[in-house]
C-alpha cells in the first residue's frame, strides 16, 4: 500500500543495518574516537538545550499547523483544541 | 496489522543493540538535574495564550531521572473564526505530566504520561521511548511510542465523544566528523474519533454548516538536520521536513540557525522557519458543492509562513560542580499568509501575524 | 488485537530490547594482564611525569575532560580513594584531554584533586590507549601490567575501584 511504503524502507533499513552486524561484516571503526569530542559537547553545538522551551514552541506549532511530527521534541503536542 | 512493523523494528533494534553493545560498555548518561520556571505567552490572530509553566528533573541513584511538569495556558479567543461566527471567550487550560528515564547500560529508556486539562478537552497521553546507543556513541538510535485518549465536549453540552491517537517515532542520530552532528527522523501519527471542532463552521453555498470532517487520519513525516561548528564558538544548524497524510495535506518546513557563546556567561541564538503548506482535499472556503467532508479551518488550509526567532542565555550564577542558573528570554514572530482562506469581515485573503515569548529561568544542581 | 493490547506488546518488546543490551558483556580496549604502555606527559604540577617511573606502585590511570559529565562526578571518589591509599603506594595519574590545558587547570582546582594531572592535549596517549569511553579507567599494579580496566563511570563504581586497588596493594 502506497501510505505504507516509507515506513517498511525504514524497517528495511534497520534490517539490513542488523544484517551487517550479525553477519560479523566489517564495520567501519568509529572515526571520531570519543576523546575527540569535545566541540560536540558545547552547549553552541545541542539541537535542543531546554526541554521546557522546546515543548511549548512545539505545542504552539503543532496547534497552529496543520502538520505534526518527526520533530525531534520529546513530548509534543497534546491533541487539545 | 498497523502495529506489525513498528513491533519487528523493536525485535530489530534490541538485536542490533545486543550485537554492538557486545564490543563495548558505556554507559548511557542521565539527563542532568534541572529545575525550569518559565512565562509564556503567544500573541497572534486574535488569540492570546499565556500562562506559566515549570519543569523539575532530580536523578535517584544515579539509575533513574523523574520530572514532573505543570503547564498552564490561560486563553483568550477572539479569533477570526470566533469573532466572525460566535463571541470571544476566556478558558484555561492546565497541563500535567511526568517522567521516568531509565539508564540501562547505554541504552536510556523513558516512560512519560501526561493529563491535559480544559473544561471542553481532557487529552491524557502516554509514551514509551528507547534511545540506544551504538558505535562508541558514534550512533544513536531511537524508537518511540506514544499513545493518546481524548474526551472531546462542546460548553454548553458536556462531553459527547471521544478520539484516539497513536504515535509511531523512529531517530537517528549520527557523530559525522569532530564538528558535525546529523539527524533523522521519521514519525507516522494515527487518529481515530472525533477530529474536528464543535465551535468550528464550514461554508457551502455561502451558508454555514457545521464541518464534517473525517474520523480517521494518519498522517507521516521525515526530518533531517545537521548542526556543525564553523567558527570558534559558533554553530550552524539547519532543518528539513516534510510531512504528508491521508487527508492530502503536505508541508515543507525548512529552518536555519546560528548559535554563538559570548564569553563565558552569554549565547545568543538567532533562527528563520520557512514553511509551506498545501491543504485538505475537502478544504473550502466557500464550498460549490455538496461532499461528504467538508472543513473551513484555516489551518488545515492551503498557506505559507515565515517565522524570525531570537534567544538569549545568560549565565547569572555559577558554582562549578554544585549549581548553575541561567536566565532566558526568547521571541519569535510569525508572519502567515493564507491561499484560499477570506477574511468575511473583509472579502480579501485573511493574513496574520504572531509573536511567541518566553520568559524563563533554568538552574542545573 | 485490541489496541491496549497492541500497546502492551509494544512495551514489552521494547523492555526485551533494552534488556538484550544490558544482557551484553563487556569488552576492554586495553587487554588486561599485558604491559601497560609507557608514557611521559606534562603535568599540571610543571614537571614531566613518566608512567614507568612509578613502578612498584599500584596506579590508577583515569582518563577524563572537563567537558564530561560522569568524570566530573567521578573525581570527588578517586580524590577520596587516592587520600586512603597514598601511603600505602598507591598513585593516581589523572589524564586530561581538554584542547586547553587552562580549561582542565581550573576544573581541577574546583574539584581539588590532589593526584597529579597530566596533559593529553595532542591525545598522543589515548590513541595509544585506544580508549573507546570516556571516561576510562586502568589499574595498573606493581609489576607495570594493566590488571582492570574500566569503561564509563556509573555509581558504585568506586567501591570495586576501592576492592580491586586492595587487592592490587596486598600483592
Amino acid at each position: 500500500m502506497k501510505s505504507v511504503m516509507p515506513f517498511r524502507a525504514g524497517i528495511a533499513l534497520l534490517a539490513t543495518a542488523a544484517a551487517l552486524v550479525l553477519g560479523g561484516c566489517a564495520m567501519p571503526q568509529p572515526w571520531v574516537k570519543p576523546y575527540e569530542r569535545e566541540r560536540l559537547a558545547d552547549p553552541v553545538m545541542q539541537f535542543q538545550r531546554d526541554a521546557l522551551s522546546a515543548k511549548h514552541f512545539e505545542h504552539v506549532r503543532e496547534v497552529r499547523e496543520g502538520s505534526r511530527g518527526a520533530t525531534g521534541v520529546q513530548g509534543g503536542g497534546c491533541g487539545c483544541n | 496489522m498497523r502495529g506489525l512493523p513498528f513491533l519487528a523494528a523493536a525485535r530489530l533494534l534490541g538485536a542490533l543493540g545486543g550485537m554492538v553493545a557486545a564490543g563495548h560498555a558505556p554507559a548511557a548518561e542521565l539527563p542532568e538535574d534541572r529545575a525550569d520556571l518559565m512565562y509564556h505567552r503567544y500573541d497572534g490572530g486574535g488569540v492570546e495564550a499565556h500562562g506559566p509553566a515549570l519543569l523539575v528533573r532530580k536523578s535517584l541513584l544515579n539509575k533513574v531521572s523523574l520530572s514532573a511538569l505543570y503547564y498552564a495556558d490561560i486563553v483568550s479567543n477572539a479569533s477570526i473564526d470566533v469573532v466572525t461566527t460566535a463571541s470571544p471567550y476566556d478558558e484555561t487550560r492546565n497541563e500535567f505530566g511526568f517522567a521516568v528515564d531509565y539508564a540501562v547500560r547505554d541504552a536510556m529508556i523513558t516512560f512519560a504520561a501526561s493529563r491535559s486539562d480544559e473544561p471542553d478537552y481532557i487529552a491524557d497521553s502516554f509514551s514509551l521511548d528507547v534511545a540506544q546507543e551504538v558505535f562508541t556513541g558514534m550512533t544513536t538510535v531511537s524508537l518511540g511510542y506514544t499513545y493518546g485518549s481524548d474526551d472531546v465536549g462542546k460548553r454548553d453540552i458536556g462531553f459527547f465523544d471521544q478520539a484516539k491517537h497513536s504515535r509511531y517515532r523512529l531517530g537517528l542520530t549520527q557523530i559525522l566528523t569532530p564538528t558535525w552532528l546529523a539527524s533523522a527522523n521519521f514519525e507516522i501519527v494515527s487518529d481515530d474519533g472525533f477530529l474536528g471542532s464543535p465551535y468550528r463552521s464550514a461554508r457551502v453555498f455561502g451558508a454555514a454548516v457545521p464541518e464534517r470532517v473525517p474520523r480517521t487520519r494518519t498522517s507521516r513525516a521525515v526530518k533531517g538536520r545537521v548542526i556543525g561548528e564553523i567558527a570558534p564558538a559558533l554553530a550552524l544548524r539547519g532543518e528539513y521536513r516534510y510531512f504528508w497524510d491521508t487527508w492530502d495535506i503536505t508541508a515543507h518546513t525548512f529552518d536555519l540557525g546560528l548559535s554563538r557563546r559570548f564569553g563565558e556567561k552569554w549565547l545568543i541564538d538567532a533562527y528563520a522557519r520557512a514553511y509551506r503548506q498545501d491543504g485538505a482535499l475537502f478544504y473550502a472556503d466557500n464550498a460549490t458543492s455538496e461532499t461528504l467532508y467538508v472543513t473551513r479551518n484555516r489551518q488545515l488550509s492551503t498557506y505559507n509562513s515565515v517565522a524570525l526567532g531570537a534567544r538569549a542565555t545568560y549565565t547569572w550564577m555559577q558554582v562549578p560542580g554544585k549549581y548553575e542558573i541561567r536566565l532566558h528570554g526568547a521571541l519569535e514572530r510569525t508572519n502567515t499568509d493564507f491561499s484560499d482562506f477570506t477574511d468575511v469581515r473583509t472579502g480579501s485573503l485573511y493574513s496574520s501575524d504572531a509573536t511567541v515569548l518566553q520568559l524563563f529561568v533554568s538552574a542545573d544542581f | 488485537m485490541t489496541s491496549i493490547a497492541r500497546l502492551l506488546q509494544t512495551a514489552r518488546l521494547l523492555a526485551l530490547a533494552a534488556l538484550a543490551v544490558a544482557g551484553a558483556a563487556a569488552s576492554a580496549a586495553i587487554t588486561p594482564s599485558a604491559g601497560a604502555p609507557d608514557f611521559t606527559l606534562p603535568s599540571l604540577g610543571g614537571s614531566n611525569l613518566r608512567l614507568q617511573e612509578q613502578r612498584g606502585q599500584v596506579v590508577m590511570v583515569n582518563f577524563w575532560a572537563t567537558w564530561c559529565g560522569p568524570c566530573r562526578v567521578e573525581m570527588p571518589h578517586l580524590s577520596r580513594l587516592y587520600d586512603k591509599y597514598r601511603g600505602s603506594g598507591f598513585v593516581v595519574f589523572a589524564v586530561n584531554i581538554d584542547e586547553d590545558p587552562r580549561k582542565a587547570a581550573s576544573v581541577a582546582a574546583q574539584l581539588g584533586m590532589r593526584f597529579p594531572v597530566l596533559l593529553d592535549t595532542d591525545k598522543k596517549v589515548s590513541r595509544m590507549y585506544d580508549l573507546s569511553t570516556m571516561p576510562s579507567t586502568i589499574l595498573i599494579d606493581r609489576d607495570g601490567r594493566v590488571r582492570y580496566v574500566h569503561q564509563g563511570y556509573r555509581s558504585g563504581y568506586e567501591d570495586t575501584y576501592d576492592k580491586q586497588i586492595r587487592e592490587l596493594l596486598r600483592e
